[in-house]
Order: C-alpha cells, then structure tokens, then sequence
C-alpha cells in the first residue's frame, strides 16, 4: 500500500516534539483569531509569515494550516456564543447555532460543532493523501497554456463564488495582477514601474499588501463604527449533545463533509461556499424545514462539517497544481517561496517529507482542535469581553514588526499604511481585498506562463483554444461567467450573500 | 442626469484610471510581439482591460435602473491617527530605537479610540513592549535597533 507509506512517512515527520508544538500553537493562534470578530485568517498568516522565515519549512508551513483551520474552530464559538460571525465562513453557523444556544443548547452546539469539523477533517485529510497523488500526474501534463488557463479559471472561480459585485471583483483581480507587474522583469531585467526606487525592484510583497489592505484598513473600519459591545450567552448548558439532537445531526454531518470536500477541490471553492450549499441542501431535504433558522441541529452541524472540509480540500489544488484557490492559499505560497519551495506537482517529489507531514498534521491538528477546544470554551468566551480599544493596537504593532521584520526595512512600513490607507478607500467604495490579493500572487506566474506558451505557439493566441485542456478550462471559466451573470442566479447569488453584509 | 450608485461610479473611475496609469507607463517599455513579448506587452494590456472595465463599472451606475448606493463619510481623524503613528515610527525606529517608538505607536494609536483612557493606553504600551522583547526578540531573535542611537547601547 503506497498510501500507508506516504502516511506513515507524513506521520513520523508530523510527530517530532518541534512540528506537533508548532502545529498546537498555530491552532491556538488560528482560534484565538477565529474567535475575535473582526480579525481573520489573512492578516493573521500575513503578519506571521515573516516569523515563519526563522522556522524550518515544514515548521512553518504546519504552523500556517493549523492556523487557518484553528480559526474556522474559532469563528464558530464566537457565532454560536455571540451571534456574531467571527469568520465570513461562520456565517451560516449563526444562523442555527445561535438559536441553539438561546434555546439553552449552547454547550450542545458547540459539541456538534466541534465533533462534526473533526469528522469533516478526517474524511478531507484522507481525501487529500488519496487524490493528491493522481492530480499531480496530471499537472505534469500540463504546459504553460494550460497554466494559464487553470489560473484564469481560479480567478474567476474566486469572484464568481465570492459575495459582492463582479465587475468590480474582476477590476480588483486585474489591478492585483498588475500590481504583481511592479518589480524587475524576469525575462528582460527590466524594472517596471519602480519610479526609481531600488526597493520596489524586487516588487511588492503581497504580505505588505495583506496586512495594508486587510489589517489596517479593517482597524480603520472598526474604529470607526465605535465599539459594538456584544452580550454574551453565559449560559452554555451541557456540553454534550442528546440522542435526538445527534442522530438530526449525524447525517447532515455526513452530506456536508462530501459536499465541502467537492466544492472546496475547485479552485476558488473553498469553505463560504460549502457552508451555504449545505445549509441550503439541509433545509431541502428536511422533513421540518420550519425549523431551520430556529435552532435545527442538522443547520448547524452541516454547514460547519461543510466549511471544514471545505478548507481542508482547498490545499489539493495548491499541493498539486501550485495554484492557489483563495487567499489564504495564496499567502501559503508565498510561505513556500520564502523558503525556495515551488508550489506545484513536483513538491511531492522534491520534498516528500513537507507534502506528507504537513497532510498527516492537518489530521493531527484537527484532533487538538476537539481536544482543545471543548474545555477552552470558557476561555475564548472570556476572551470576548477584551475591549477593542487594548486589542488595536496590539494588532497595529504586531503587523507593523511583522512588516519591519521582512526586510528590515522601514521604507515596508511606510509601503504598508499607504496600502492602509488605499484599503479603507476600497472598503468604502465596496472593492473587495481578496481578489486583489490573489492577482498579485498570480500575476508573475500569470504572465511568465502567457508569454512561454505565445513564444511556444509562435505568437499565434489560438493555442488557448486549440489545446483541449487549456480549452476546457478556459471554457469552464467561461460557462462560471455566463452562469453568475443569468438574471435568475443573480437574484439567487445575492440573497444568499445578503446576511454577509 | 442622476449618479444612483456613486460606490461603484467611483470604483469605475478610479480603476479606468489606475489602469491607462498602468498602460501608459508601459508604453516606456519595449513592447515586443506576441511571440517575443518585451516587458511592456502584458501590463500594457492588462492596464487597458482594466480600464474598458472600469469604465463599463462607471457607466453602469449611472444608468437610471442601478441600484442606489452612498458612500459612507471618511474619517480623517482616525485614518491620520492610526496612520501617523504607524508611519511615525518607521521614522523614528532608526534614531530612537525599538522600545521607545513601540510606546509611542501604541500610545499614539491608541488616541483614535473614542474611549481613550491614558492609564489603560500607558499600561497596554508598557506590556506590549514587554511582550514583544519576549516574543520577537528573546523568542525569535530578529534584530532591530533597541536603543535611541544617541546613548550607544546597540
């Protein structure tokens, strides 16, 4: 059995004293932020990516994931407690799970919550070893069009399932891409868009950007609104669910881990997305689809198992084609290139060790994450109740040593808050972030595979066509475009993404 | 005529004009062929569908069906605050040292709170200095500049 090996390999790495630490205090982070409204997972993984440069790659990169899931943990505590989504994925958790906790069940739902994310996590982690190695045979079929096609149909993926206009989603992915452009040109040497400063030459980092446009810009927006002080269910009840409660909950957990692991496998798919499909599948196929919204088990447990699959499965396309389905992926490669890692097919050749252990901790990290989370609880509720006005600027500090720290470089800094500054006239004007975010990763590797692919087909542009894969995909990416723009999906896209808001 | 959804007529404006910014600025760069692409090809072309795009976004909001959108007032007070400090002390990291233009950021951010207190600003400044001594330089071992320059210690 190959896969046995490979797990076994990805397990002896997981297991060293170093990397489980890492993996723990990367889910404590992961739920510490995910609890805080108002603080996500991108400026996070931003702001600690230059503390990863220390770590040994596999180090860091277990760190980030366990981030990344330890914050959707952490966005459902803060949804089910506060009726407040703690992350964009916990949307659909308040819903139902606030209503459990009215109804007394606090306790109950966060159980359901926990155990339905682990179940979620399993199943996704082992998807992830099983397929993983079968794409990557793929991938390396694949040529600089089909490259290009793959990221174009990302890119759209992303705006199509993400919230708010597409127009303007897709300027924002076009101003990211060009934004990429700034920096020495690879094929000729020059320096484009520099205006003669010599640290724009090596262009802009993107965790500059993340931490301008996201951190900054988020603090801005927050202390503008004053501070909402939320009120807290103190009562949490028992913390285990009934008989009833549970076998409501058990199959939703089930459909919703498939679901999220399929939508979370497209690229730009992901854990929001999940999380709906499956609320709304849910409430199709119940028998009492009344009391959805009142305080159902299945309404919570499956959308939670459905974001949770989803975000695990979203590391299949960055493991295997190095492309990166959101943005979080998006500062995972960035995290890989810090440490000269190309993401892409070959990683799981070049550093078997790296691909497998960071699989095996994701499992490993799902597990602390039940185990820490159930008794924790009455810690992350305290935590709640830090007023915002100690909690800024600790995150201002954080993002500006963050940022100091990449290059030790103060011209960064100064880079970061003009960012800041550009991000909350974004916010205002409703231009969203993380398209932006993903253009700018994409951008170099965009161009760099449009140009090989025109030099390869002598500059003729019907190579994108004429390629069956390139033109699958291109035609995917087409069909996603036509789809969102239809009147009737429109209507549809916008009720479900109203509650976002 | 009526601007309904200024949002998205000033997101247009602003992205037809970012991206004939992004176009022109090309144009210093050899363009090149398709085959042989110079540096100038791909953003000159990018800068240019951002700008048909934008302006498609800007003409939108202007037709009578759009939907109706304000946007919010600024803030300039908060944005100069947080902003300031922040750039105040990558200013003053260089002469002053880390532990002393830390204290002022927080100090200084702090101000753009409504509920501002200078106790609970001056003792979260005291243990943020302490956590990042802990955290950045005892635990990870960056580097930065510790003292103000003038006394020598670094």
């Amino acid at each position: 059995m190959e896969l046995m090996e490979h797990l076994s390999l990805g397990f002896s790495v997981a297991f060293t004293p170093e990397n489980l630490l890492y993996a723990l205090l990367g889910c404590i982070l992961g739920t510490l932020v995910g609890v805080l409204p108002g603080l996500g997972p991108v400026p996070t993984i931003a702001m600690l990516l230059p503390i990863t440069y220390v770590l040994p790659p596999v180090a860091g990169l277990i760190m980030l994931a366990g981030i990344y899931y330890g914050t959707q943990y952490g966005g459902s505590t803060t949804a089910i407690l506060v009726n407040l989504p703690g992350e964009t994925s916990a949307v659909v958790t308040v819903l139902d799970g606030h209503q459990m906790a009215r109804n007394g069940r606090a306790g109950a739902a966060l159980s359901l919550a926990a155990i339905g994310s682990f179940f979620a996590g399993c199943v996704a982690t082992l998807l992830i070893a099983a397929f993983a190695p079968p794409l990557s045979e793929i991938a390396f079929k694949f040529g600089p069009a089909e490259y290009f096609s793959l990221m174009t149909l990302g890119l759209i993926g992303a705006v199509v399932l993400a919230s708010g206009s597409l127009p303007k989603a897709i300027c924002m992915i076009l101003l990211g891409l060009l934004l990429g452009m700034v920096g020495t040109d690879v094929n000729s040497g020059v320096a484009r868009y520099d205006f003669g400063i010599p640290e724009l030459q090596d262009g802009i980092d993107f965790a500059i950007v993340a931490m301008g446009v996201f951190g900054f810009a988020e603090i801005l927006s927050n202390l503008e609104q004053k501070e909402n002080r939320v009120e807290l269910e103190d009562k949490i009840g028992s913390l285990y669910p009934n008989k009833k409660e549970f076998r409501e909950a058990a199959p939703a957990i089930v459909r919703g881990t498939a679901l999220g692991s399929i939508l979370g496998i497209l690229p730009g798919g992901g854990s929001v997305l999940s999380a709906f499909a499956s609320y709304t599948l849910e409430k199709k196929l119940s028998k009492e689809p009344e009391r959805f919204g009142k305080g159902h088990p299945a309404g919570l447990a499956g959308p939670e198992s459905a974001n949770n699959a989803g975000a695990q499965a979203s590391f299949i396309p960055l493991l295997t084609l190095g492309i990166p389905g959101n943005a979080v992926m998006a500062l995972m490669v960035g995290a890989m290139t810090i440490h000269n890692i190309q993401p892409g097919p070959q990683v799981m050749t070049s550093h078997p060790e790296l691909f497998w252990g960071l699989i095996a901790s994701m499992w490993i990290g799902n597990l602390m994450l039940v185990v820490l989370n159930l008794p924790l609880i009455g810690v992350w509720v305290k935590l709640l109740k830090v007023p915002y006005r100690i909690l800024f600027p600790a995150i201002l500090v954080f993002c500006t040593i963050g940022v100091y720290s990449l290059n030790y470089n103060t011209f960064d800094i100064y880079t970061t808050a003009i960012f800041g500054v550009i991000g909350y006239f974004w916010a205002k004007l409703k231009c969203e972030g993380a398209p932006l975010l993903l253009g700018l990763v994409l951008g170099p590797m965009m161009e760099e595979n449009f140009r090989r692919a025109l030099l390869l087909s002598r500059g003729d542009f019907f190579t994108f066509v004429e390629r069956p894969l390139s033109a699958s995909l291109l035609a995917a990416a087409a069909v996603l475009v036509v789809l969102v723009a239809l009147p009737s999906i429109r209507k549809k896209r916008q009720e479900t993404f109203v509650e976002e808001d | 005529m009526q601007l309904k959804n200024k949002q998205d007529f000033w997101s247009g404006v602003m992205f037809t004009l970012i991206g004939l910014g992004f176009a022109y600025g090309a144009t210093q760069y050899s363009m090149g062929t398709s085959a042989r692409m110079g540096p100038g090809y791909f953003p000159f072309w990018l800068g240019i569908c951002l700008a048909i795009l934008g302006a498609v976004v800007a003409l939108g909001a202007m037709s009578p069906k759009a939907t109706e959108t304000t946007i919010d007032k600024f803030d300039f007070k908060i944005l100069f605050i947080i902003i300031g400090s922040v750039i105040l002390f990558g200013v003053l990291l260089r002469p002053l040292g880390l532990y002393v233009s830390l204290f002022l950021l927080v100090v200084g951010s702090s101000l753009a709170s409504h509920e501002f207190s200078w106790r609970v600003a001056l003792l979260n400044a005291i243990f943020l200095v302490v956590f990042c001594w802990l955290a950045f330089i005892k635990g990870l071992g960056l580097i930065f500049p510790l003292w103000p320059s003038f006394l020598g210690m670094n």
